[in-house]
């Protein structure tokens, strides 16, 4: 039975409004000539895929459903689960005693074992899942995750490479060239746009996520953390928090920017007084108190109407809402600002003047003169704030106004891992995990987002 | 100039008047005393009495806007609006909710929290505009292209990291300075290394990027080239033209990171134990005393708004053509 969070039909709505908003592009020239320019560029393509993974792996987990309780069973569990759960399962399932380092068959600590002959010993004990297939792990255990890894090393790489080549099939039928010739092309790294780079970077994800899926069925990919969490199935569930926190932001600071920008720059006088007021009183209080503050309020709220948030998981998806919410409201002011100073030069346009004077009315002035004018530093400005609102969610985990303590985040990771790391030995895995996963992320979005910027500024143009 | 520091005095006054209101409608309308009381006695087993004195006991008894019961004056001010926001406006921060006087606290751990913040912030400055006219001293060679794309690459690491990171390595392995803690008078040097470099490491990513840009673009100005054909030399005209010129927008860049920087040493304050600000409102977020967070906003904002008018006088210190007016 299918259940969707509040957070997911956001985001599923706001991936709508993406493929429409794209679909637009395709039919106009003028709209197309930047994107062209971004796909022109190796760097950019190199990050747009990685982020094209990133985003598959938050939709999957953002189509929630009840599963059955049992076999064949009519009954509903309570707790929803996500697609990428019921893909994770095995994963999920094989919960450990406490931590485990990567790959390891024992445990990371000392403990009184029991023996055979009753007697009891002071020693690491076996992993229920790590490596249990294995009969003696001292020896085995290396040829085991060598073999293990070249087999999903192979695997992945046979299904990226079918993958690409489908892809060059594909792009020599669109274009009606023959295969080889097309193939020729991409192979030398000739083509247009740099398709080489971006079926490598295939090619690559898919090794790099068979060697990682083959391992993590016999062992933990990333071990696992105090309470026998696999680590790995964590760094994956915190990539639908990162995103969501970089992209439903988004419904917040656009409607307010966009609204509140334009008609200051536009109408200026008091209009644009009062506007202005606004948002310089907005930007002088740190954003992290007034992030605070309202987090607290949303939590003395929550225990209030306690009876409304029956759900553990559906009162870490509201305050999930609720972070997305004042993000947004801390981060618009800076885009208004902008669209106020790009309106202000453009109602002295001649075409803006010449409108007026043909008596358009003024509503549709701003929205077919203005609006689709601004909009190239709307969109640079919404590449530029995903990276630092994701960076932005590990930070405020930390000071526990974040996201809930239950929800998966690579901030919730990173805080928990500030204990461990003081641990003797430390306790290095579950940061690790999710600096990799998050600095993949980050760096993707950051040059993607500098190539959207070098070809929608009109100052950057050639 | 006087004339306008008074204008620019006045119009900070509706804005901090908003951030008052703002603050006030947050705290004390959108969720009632009553509320907060039972956060802190506990939701289920509290008596009605309980929280009458625990809201008596700070003040919280009192009607929002208007008391009609007061006489005089008293009606506006035997309220929670003027006692609790009002007083802020003379920097009267009352009591936290835990019964310490904040104004107190706030005068004594003002000073850890400059000790960090400026030297964090000159070094800062200091190190990224150098390696940022290094970048673009060595333009168009492969030196700048790798120092560009390790500005990005230090750019997408999470500040947490660069503080476990350092905590761990110099701190941990190399035990070169304490992890964590403060002293009073200059035995806080010893605890202040680790998080003034962390702090300047971190920054090098965005940092140096945004300054490149700046030399950049004043790189290709026509008084540079003019300078050159005269036959200076390329360090003579990076560092006495280009850098002299671009220092305006360094100042704006400056304020950019003020309220940051106060933002930033609340987490760095709160990992290295610094007792300054910072961490007493992480603390104060923690135990959720609304005064103190309450307190802190309008601080915060006073800054912020301090910030504002210190950048208009710099400009015209720094570039004679700027007239205030």
């Amino acid at each position: 039975m299918l259940t969707l969070f509040w957070t997911d039909a956001l985001f599923l709505l706001l991936l709508a409004m993406l493929g429409a908003l794209i679909w637009q592009t395709r039919s106009h020239e003028h709209l197309r000539r930047p994107w062209r320019k971004v796909a022109r560029s190796r760097s950019a393509m190199i990050s747009a895929v990685i982020l094209i993974a990133y985003l598959l792996i938050a939709v999957l987990d953002s189509i929630h459903f009840l599963p059955r309780d049992g076999e064949g069973g009519a009954q509903f569990k309570t707790e929803p689960a996500s697609v990428l759960d019921w893909c994770l399962m095995p994963l999920r399932t094989r919960v450990e005693k406490t931590y485990s380092a990567p790959l390891a068959t024992q445990g990371y600590a000392r403990e009184t074992l029991r023996e055979a002959d009753g007697g009891t010993r002071w020693d690491y004990p076996r992993l229920k899942h790590g490596g249990a297939h294995l009969k003696d792990p001292e020896r085995a255990w290396l040829g085991d995750v060598l073999r293990t890894g070249f087999k999903g090393a192979a695997g992945g790489f046979g299904l990226g490479a079918m993958f690409g080549l489908g892809a060059v099939a594909l792009i020599a039928r669109m274009r009606g060239l023959p295969f080889s010739l097309v193939g020729g092309e991409v192979l030398s790294g000739q083509s247009e746009i740099p398709w080489r780079a971006m079926l490598g970077t295939v090619i690559a994800l898919c090794v790099v996520g068979g060697v990682l899926g083959e391992l993590a069925l016999k062992y933990h990919v990333f071990g696992t953390d105090k309470v026998g969490e696999d680590v790995l199935y964590q760094a994956l569930k915190s990539i639908r928090t990162g995103i969501l926190i970089g992209t439903l932001t988004t419904f917040v600071t656009l409607p307010l920017s966009l609204l509140l920008g334009i008609l200051a720059g536009y109408f200026r006088g008091w209009v644009d007084d009062v506007i202005q007021y606004v948002y310089t009183t907005l930007n002088s209080i740190p954003g992290v108190l007034l992030i605070a503050a309202v987090i607290l309020l949303t939590q003395v709220y929550m225990a209030k109407h306690e009876e409304e948030f029956a759900s553990l998981a559906l009162r870490a998806d509201l305050r999930l809402l609720f972070l997305c919410l004042i993000l947004g409201i801390t981060s618009w002011t800076g885009l208004c600002r902008l669209l106020r100073a790009e309106t202000l030069k453009l109602r002295e346009m001649e075409y803006v003047q010449a409108a007026q004077a043909l008596g358009v009315r003024q509503g549709t002035i701003l929205l077919r003169h203005i609006l689709p004018n601004v909009f190239h530093i709307v969109l640079i400005s919404v590449a530029l704030d995903f990276s630092s609102l994701v960076l932005a969610e590990a930070v405020l985990s930390y000071v526990n106004i974040g996201v809930d303590p239950t929800t998966d985040s690579w901030g919730n990771m990173i805080n928990s891992a500030r204990l461990e790391m003081a641990r003797e030995p430390p306790v290095w895995w579950s940061l690790t995990a999710a600096f990799a996963f998050m600095f993949a992320l980050v760096l993707a979005a950051n040059l993607f987002a500098d190539a959207v910027r070098d070809a929608f500024d009109p100052r950057r143009a050639d | 100039m006087t004339a306008y520091l008074i204008r620019r005095a006045l119009y900070a006054l509706p804005l901090l008047l908003g951030v008052n209101v703002l603050t006030f409608v947050l705290f004390f309308v959108v969720n009632s005393p009553d509320d907060m009381a039972r956060m802190h006695l506990g939701q289920k087993h509290v008596t009605q009495e309980a929280i009458a004195k625990w809201k008596h006991e700070r003040g919280y008894d009192l009607p929002q806007l208007w008391n009609g019961e007061a006489e005089g004056v008293g009606k506006l001010t035997e309220t929670i609006f003027y006692q609790k926001s009002v007083g802020l406006f003379l920097f009267r921060f009352g009591r936290s909710d835990s019964g310490r006087d904040i104004g107190a606290d706030i005068a004594q751990r003002a000073w850890p929290s400059l000790a960090f913040a400026v030297p964090a912030l000159i070094f800062g400055l200091l190190v990224h505009i150098i390696l940022a006219v290094g970048l673009v001293f060595f333009r168009l060679t492969y030196l700048e292209f790798w120092g560009v794309a390790a500005c990005v690459a230090l750019l997408s690491i999470s500040s947490l990291f660069y503080i476990i990171g350092g905590q761990y390595l110099l701190g941990k392995l190399l035990l070169l300075v304490p992890i964590s803690g403060y002293d009073g008078g200059w035995n806080a040097v010893k605890f202040l290394i680790l998080p003034v470099l962390i702090s300047v490491v971190a920054g090098i990513g965005p940092g140096v990027r945004w300054y490149r840009t700046l030399f950049l673009e004043e790189v290709e100005r026509d008084y540079v080239r003019t300078a050159r054909a005269k036959g200076l030399s390329e360090t003579r005209v990076l560092f006495t033209h280009v850098l002299r010129n671009a220092l305006i927008p360094i100042l704006t860049g400056v304020v950019v990171i003020l309220p940051a920087l106060f933002i930033g040493s609340l987490i760095t304050e709160s990992f290295f134990a610094i007792p300054g600000l910072g961490s007493y409102t992480i603390d104060a977020i923690g135990q959720q005393d609304f005064a103190i967070v309450r307190a802190m906003v309008f601080l915060g904002s006073a800054l912020y708004i301090l910030g504002l008018v210190l950048t208009d006088i710099s400009y015209t210190l720094a570039d004679p053509r700027v007239r205030l007016n």
